[in-house]
């Protein structure tokens, strides 16, 4: 301190250099963090995409109580708060007396159970974009059930599904954050980890925030990347 | 019914389709019997962990904590709206010096997660001589970046979905750039977006829960509290139904005012028949 105020000409390039300090000397907790982080993203992702399908299947299902029990399902938990849902697994899941779970396990959980409503949600407005004609001209030509879903109307709506999607996973990569409000070791919790080895908060954080940009950055280029590749045309 | 999916059923269909929804309910109801089994089984139902709540003191402060989150969530919608509405004008400028930097602002507060955010705000600022940092400030603050921006964007995409006519026209009875984007752009696409705005207000009422992990005083806070209430009997299941009932009751009320807009606009008098306004493809979802 004493001595920063002594050369006060040189302050700025040395504030970045102690910047760099904090993220090289503690390489391993924002691996660490990470690594985490990546993981709660992939595996919420797999199984968000097999139950948000179930649920959107049952939202454009012909059957009515299908349909009823996908949309009381969606309206619940898309009106819960994310935090809610973690509350109730992290804090409440322990005291029902079933198979024992690791934090980052019952993390995996409430990040699915959300985002499979906004999965569902996303495949039933791409289904919907392919018109009523498609399916009715695939029909005509005696296109049996199967074939026209699987020739002529998913290859349509999984186009127009495809970028809306990736903004919903990129909506978890960023709820996975949430996770370090309840005990697991993600890059939500670096600065709680870092806190005690005495490293400035705001540079931990401001790391931290970058490389989410980056991330974010990324799925968004792959997203542009798709949109214009698969734009359909009517 | 017919729709892209599946043809008006025949006979054989419908009998199939009944057989279908007796297999759900009954899957759907199995569930449903073992959750609340369980809830029964470990006594999630029983007097005893239900009791704090009956005490005036403890229903005052849920009370309390309700009105805690209905603050940061009004003052984070006003001031997102306000950010909003500032930061779509900024973009659509033609002056690059404003431009650019809204374009960069928008796109760097979507990208950093809300909670991180609220984090740099009230970890972070408070030991570089920031004073005056409370829980309310960080979560009001994290709100209003955030969800600003995603407004921003909201509004943005509102105003150029209108007509090119609509400015043309206003120009040529000579407005000026201000005049026609307060008088003829904007009312237009606030219209236009009406369903989309208000589905981003419900997004800002629920991430007013992630206040709770900067130890914000609002719902969650105090369903922690009373749910580690030994004596009760750790009644934490019945305290998150609790804050369930609370959040998602709020939330479909929001939802349900949504509705009602969405319908006293299509029905309104100032917007003639046949001038509807659809909101463009893709804006239906909402930023989580």
């Amino acid at each position: 301190m004493v001595r920063r105020l002594a050369r006060p000409h040189h302050r700025p390039a040395r504030k970045w250099q102690r910047s760099v300090d904090t993220l090289l000397n503690n390489l391993d907790i924002f691996t660490t963090g990470f690594k985490n982080t990546a993981i709660l993203f992939v595996v919420s992702a797999v199984f968000a995409l097999i139950l948000g399908t179930i649920v959107g299947g049952m939202r454009v299902s012909p059957v009515p109580v299908m349909r009823a029990m996908g949309t009381v399902y969606v309206n619940i938990v898309r009106n819960t708060p994310l935090t809610l849902i973690f509350f109730f697994f992290v804090f409440g899941y322990p005291k029902l007396g079933l198979a024992e779970l690791s934090y980052p396990v019952l993390a995996i959980i409430a990040l699915t159970l959300y985002t499979a409503t906004y999965v569902a949600e996303t495949l039933r407005a791409g289904i919907n974009t392919v018109p009523l004609g498609q399916a009715e001209a695939a029909r005509a030509i005696g296109l049996p059930f199967m074939q026209s879903l699987s020739l002529v109307i998913l290859p349509q709506a999984f186009r127009a599904v495809m970028p809306p999607m990736i903004s919903v996973f990129i909506a978890l990569l960023k709820n996975t954050t949430v996770a370090a409000g309840f005990s697991v070791a993600e890059a939500g919790a670096i600065r709680a980890n870092l806190s005690e080895r005495g490293e400035p908060a705001i540079v931990v954080l401001l790391w931290v925030a970058f490389v989410f940009v980056v991330l974010v950055a990324l799925l968004s280029a792959i997203q542009h990347h798709f949109e214009k590749k698969w734009q359909v045309t009517r | 019914m017919s729709s892209v999916l599946f043809d008006a059923p025949g006979p054989a269909a419908v009998r199939r389709n009944k057989w279908l929804a007796v297999l759900t309910v009954i899957v759907v109801l199995a569930i449903l019997a073992f959750v609340l089994y369980k809830f029964a089984e470990t006594g999630q139902f029983s007097a005893t962990k239900w009791r704090i709540f009956t005490f005036p003191l403890v229903q005052q402060t849920i009370l309390g904590a309700i009105g805690n989150t209905l603050q940061a969530f009004a003052a984070a919608t006003v001031l997102s709206l306000v950010l909003g509405l500032v930061l779509a004008v900024g973009r659509l400028s033609e002056r690059r010096w404003i431009n650019t930097p809204c374009h960069w602002f928008t796109e760097l507060f979507r990208a950093i997660p809300l909670l991180i955010l609220m984090m740099i705000i009230y970890y972070g600022l408070p030991p570089l001589g920031v004073q005056g940092i409370t829980p309310f400030i960080a979560v009001v603050t994290g709100l209003t970046l955030y969800n600003g921006s995603v407004l921003a964007e909201v509004f943005r995409a509102g105003i150029q979905s209108l007509p090119r006519g609509q400015s043309e026209a206003g120009y040529a009875i000579g407005l000026t750039k201000s005049n026609v984007m307060s008088s003829i752009l904007l009312p237009q696409a606030v219209r236009a977006m009406m369903p989309v705005i208000v589905s981003q207000l419900v997004v800002i009422l629920k991430d007013t829960a992630l206040g709770f992990i900067v130890t914000y005083d609002e719902i969650l806070f105090q369903a922690k509290f009373f749910g580690s209430q030994v004596q009760y009997g750790s009644p934490i299941i019945p305290a998150a139904m609790v804050a369930a009932v609370i959040y998602i009751g709020l939330c479909l009320l929001l939802a349900g005012v949504a509705k009602w807009v969405e319908w006293r606009m299509s029905h309104s008098r100032k917007i003639a028949a046949g001038t509807h306004l659809v909101a463009p493809a893709g804006t239906g979802i909402p930023q989580v």
